[in-house]
């Protein structure tokens, strides 16, 4: 991977999200590490509960904290993110790195016009004179889709359909032209039709303007479509890692074939497959792997053992005690 | 927004009859014969049988309701013949002093509330928290007149700050009348102050929580911001809803504080009244604290649909 | 039967699970205890309201002197060991007129909530259950009977019936009802929806059970906040009553009266206003921790 170093614009390393709870500290995140380089789409994908959410919540500290405590290093252009007082991350937030959320209609205020909200973003991080950004909203808002955009920026958040308010948070995200757009499940909360819109959308506009996205979902159809590069996330941890081809061709963790098995087939060979059983709770982890117990090939070791990363191919790697044996 | 404001005329129109029904027939239960109270002690069968007829207590219920509510209607209360003066100069030189002091305190409780419930909620379960906290729950637990009397006592009696009683109108010398209105409006303030710092504070917590806000954070928006615009914008628009519920508890509040500091306001009025068995003043006088609440009931909340553009503005 | 103990209501031939249910009511109050204690202010004010009940049930045995006996000591007397609470202008203990005065406090505040409970909950139930017209007539009066400030129409029943600690408690009472009623018919509203509910009418069983048995222990624990929450309310309302004289009638040992007449003594004797002032403040205090408490705890809506 040493090829392309320069090319990786942020590297999470050993990232924890901790709550604290009666029964002691419960971990949500367990020592994530990825790296997203320039231009790239990386999937994070995962059962809900796995801790996708909150992985990519606690890149940019949005995780209330207490009860939540990060650790780790969340490398940014050299610095890191984990350890910035509070402006200075403000300064990075929807500048460097934009966020958009599952749930558009609930992400806007509801007492603010639409455009003033995408305008404020813009103010925030952009030296230019306020007349020149104001023109600039109806230009975003156009961009991102939404008809007769002039008009609409002065409407407010709930005459906006989910669809629309995803796009106008999707033009707030690449207002500034960040470097990386962290997407949480950006069109769970959307028809299937508006879905494959604003995915393409988000795609174009990726490419444009050359910014990276790790795009957070638990559909792997979605995953297929969209990204060069997955993660495959369980319990709060990466159980695997590959490019997209590699991941859909030959998986190596039992639990991202289980979760492929479960796709439906074109070709109608399908065989519906399912995982047994539901991902362990915080509260209620087991020793070692902590896919074992599911895990249709679990040998006596997985439950002694905890599996970490290793290489199971170029630029392939899972978590698995099996794997490379 | 026109065709909801409308739709609250009507309802607060059909609240303001109920509550004359309400109060009609309160004022029939009254036991004894209002003839013979207002007649006195000597009089003539011919004169008991006038005044009854005068007052139109010889035909039925229904006529007698009809007749009372087009009266009220056309702003006519009628004559106390106890106090020797309409009814309608009564009330309103009582409802003066009354309306001012809870002015006052309404006022100065949200200067106290606004403030201290956004710090309760900032710094939630620190010292500051628990500190604004308890001492709101002190602030509306105290009985009004209890905390009066205390505050006459520290203030007046020891330290001779503030006078304790009596009342002066604004307009006949606003120093003296802001001298005499501090207790009271202080005593009658913190109480409500209690009550919105409390709500303030959930309000602010809730929004807080919400998905905009994160959104808003992860947007670049600085802490302050954060706070003061884009989540009290939400906050503050149920907490003006609760002024306006709150506005009977601080009417009923101004009608025990009065009694403290003698002002000559609507408690006392209606006090006397009931002593003398003055009924027409005790009737007018409940009919318009009713009448001030419903109306700013419904000022409020076409307030609150002002500010809710979900209201305001339909799609 | 309520339902706390298991999940099914027996009626011929049927079983419909009600939630809300605990599993096994020991276990749940246990439960809802752990809760309640974590929170220091729900717990002392629980604490202080059971030390007014204590002194309310044993005011024969804890009072030094009996309350209306005049000139137990010199008349504005000041607090001394003799008499903690000092003497009012006859001459009475003030300590014992206080613990005296915790009975009627209690007395009034619990029996009128209680029956505004009864009233507010009965029409709240056949509002929000029945709805149409019954429930627009009953919910317009109610918001009528809301735009009256509780004190002033307090102050008018008391016109009406005339002094006496019946007519304070029904005085008091009326002003309660219509929050009663406002809080069950919402949450009436709500369950009423709920598919236990539509089983419940689908297996006929008749009006009056379902609402007893099925939509009642649904809504109960709002109610049961509601009602202690009022019922500061009703004691500051008595007390305000009594300050205003239309109270029950002296020599009765009222915390309002006493505090009203020690105003004509504030100068000489500020303890007649002040103690009983203390006693009212600590009961109201405590009985609004409390409710905090229990709506944390209970009101699944209101936790946070």
């Amino acid at each position: 991977m040493t090829e392309d170093q320069s090319d990786v614009i942020l590297e999470v390393r050993n990232l924890v999200v901790e709550f604290s709870s009666e029964d002691g500290p419960l971990r949500a995140v367990d020592g994530v590490s990825f790296a997203v380089r320039r231009g790239e789409i990386v999937g994070l994908v995962g059962e809900s509960g796995a801790g996708k959410t909150l992985t990519s919540e606690a890149m940019l500290r949005l995780v209330r904290c207490p009860p939540g405590r990060i650790s780790g290093e969340v490398r940014f252009r050299g610095q890191n993110l984990l350890a910035l007082d509070e402006p200075a991350l403000a300064g990075i937030r929807g500048k460097e790195i934009a966020m958009i959320f599952q749930n558009p209609g609930a992400s806007l205020n509801p007492v603010f016009r639409v455009g003033d909200q995408l305008l404020e973003a813009m103010r925030l991080h952009l030296r230019e004179p306020a007349r020149s950004l104001r023109e600039r909203v109806g230009e975003i808002l156009g961009r991102v889709g939404i008809p007769s955009a002039a008009t609409r920026a002065r409407d407010y958040p709930h005459q906006f359909s989910g669809g629309m308010a995803q796009r106008v948070m999707i033009g707030i995200g690449i207002s500034c032209v960040p470097s990386l757009l962290i997407a949480d499940e950006p069109t769970t909360a959307l028809d299937v039709t508006i879905q494959a819109q604003v995915l393409a959308l988000l795609r174009s506009l990726a490419r444009e303007l050359g910014v990276a996205v790790l795009l957070v979902s638990h559909d792997l159809g979605i995953i297929s479509q969209m990204c060069h590069r997955v993660l495959v996330m369980y319990a709060g941890r990466i159980v695997e890692e590959a490019d997209v081809a590699t991941i859909f061709r030959a998986p190596a963790h039992p639990y991202t074939r289980g979760l492929i098995d479960c796709l439906p087939r074109m070709d109608g060979s399908a065989r519906l497959g399912t995982i047994a059983g539901v991902m362990p709770g915080l509260r209620s982890l087991p020793s070692g792997c902590p896919f074992h117990p599911r895990c249709p090939l679990a040998e006596p070791r997985c439950a002694e053992e905890a599996p970490k990363l290793r290489s199971a191919g170029d630029h392939h790697s899972a978590a698995c005690l099996l794997v490379g044996t | 927004m026109t065709r909801f404001a409308l739709s609250r005329v009507g309802q607060t129109v059909g609240v303001l009859w109920i509550v004359s029904v309400i109060l009609f027939v309160l004022m029939r239960l009254i036991p004894g014969d209002p003839v013979l109270i207002m007649l006195g002690d000597e009089f003539t069968d011919e004169a008991y049988r006038q005044l009854r007829a005068q007052l139109g207590l010889d035909r039925s219920l229904l006529i007698q309701y009809l007749v009372w509510l087009g009266n009220i209607l056309r702003g006519e209360f009628g004559y106390s013949y106890i106090s020797h003066a309409s009814v309608a100069d009564l009330v309103f030189q009582a409802y003066v002093p009354t309306l001012w002091l809870v002015i006052a305190s309404l006022i100065l409780g949200t200067i106290i509330a606004i403030p201290s419930g956004i710090v309760a909620a900032m710094r939630k379960d620190s010292a500051w928290d628990y500190g604004s906290m308890g001492v709101a729950i002190v602030g509306f637990s105290m009985p009004s007149f209890w905390k009066g009397i205390l505050l006459i006592w520290i203030f007046s009696v020891h330290l001779g700050w503030f006078p304790a009683m009596g009342y002066v109108a604004p307009w006949a010398d606003f120093r003296e009348s802001m001298w005499k209105l501090v207790l009271p409006a202080v005593t009658l303030g913190t109480f409500f102050a209690g009550l919105v710092a409390r709500i303030v504070r959930s309000s602010l917590l809730e929004v807080l929580d919400l998905d905009y806000i994160k959104a808003a954070r992860a947007k670049g928006v600085g802490q302050a911001a954060l706070v003061y615009r884009h989540a009290l914008a939400n906050a503050l628009i149920p907490v003006v809803t609760v002024i306006g519920l709150q506005f009977g508890a601080l009417l009923g509040g101004a009608v025990l504080t009065e009694t403290v500091f003698t002002i000559p306001g609507m408690g006392r009025l209606t006090v006397a009244a009931i002593t003398t068995r003055d009924y027409q003043v005790v009737q007018a006088a409940i009919l318009v604290g009713v009448l001030s609440v419903v109306l700013v009931n419904l000022l409020v909340d076409i307030s609150y649909a002002f500010l809710n553009p979900k209201i305001r503005v339909t799609a | 039967m309520r339902t706390l103990d298991g999940l099914t209501v027996e009626s011929p031939g049927v079983t419909v699970p009600t939630p809300a249910a605990e599993p096994g009511a020991a276990a749940g109050i246990g439960r809802w205890w752990r809760r309640f204690a974590r929170s220091k202010g729900a717990v002392f004010g629980l604490a202080v309201f059971l030390a007014i009940v204590v002194m309310a049930v044993f005011a024969g045995v804890l009072a030094p002197y009996d309350p209306l006996t005049q000139g137990v000591g010199a008349p504005l007397e000041k607090p001394s060991l003799a008499h903690w609470a000092g003497t009012d202008s006859f001459g009475r203990d003030m300590l014992s007129r206080i613990i005296y005065g915790a009975r009627i406090a209690l007395i009034v505040g619990i029996v009128a909530v209680l029956l505004a409970l009864v009233a507010g909950v009965t029409l709240g139930l056949v509002a929000g259950y029945y709805g149409g017209v019954l429930d627009a007539v009953i919910m317009r009066v109610m918001d009528a009977l809301f735009a009256f400030p509780i004190i002033i129409l307090a102050i008018a029943m008391m016109a009406i019936m005339g002094f006496g600690v019946t007519n304070v408690i029904i005085a008091v009472g009326v002003g309660f009802i219509a929050p009663f009623a406002r809080v069950t018919r919402g949450d009436v509203l709500a369950v009423k929806e709920e598919p236990y509910i539509e089983a419940a009418r689908l297996a006929g069983i008749g009006n009056l059970p379902i609402i007893f048995r099925h939509v009642l222990p649904n809504v109960l624990a709002p109610i049961i906040v509601q009602g202690a929450l009022r019922v500061s309310g009703a004691i500051i309302t008595e007390a305000g009553l009594s300050f205003l004289g239309l109270g029950p009638p002296p020599p009765t040992p009222v915390w309002g009266s006493m505090i009203a007449e020690g105003r004509n003594f504030i100068v000489m004797a500020p303890h007649i206003s002040t103690i009983p002032g203390v006693a009212l403040m600590l009961t109201v205090v405590g009985l609004n921790l409390f409710g905090d408490g229990l709506r944390d705890t209970l009101d699944p809506r209101l936790r946070r």
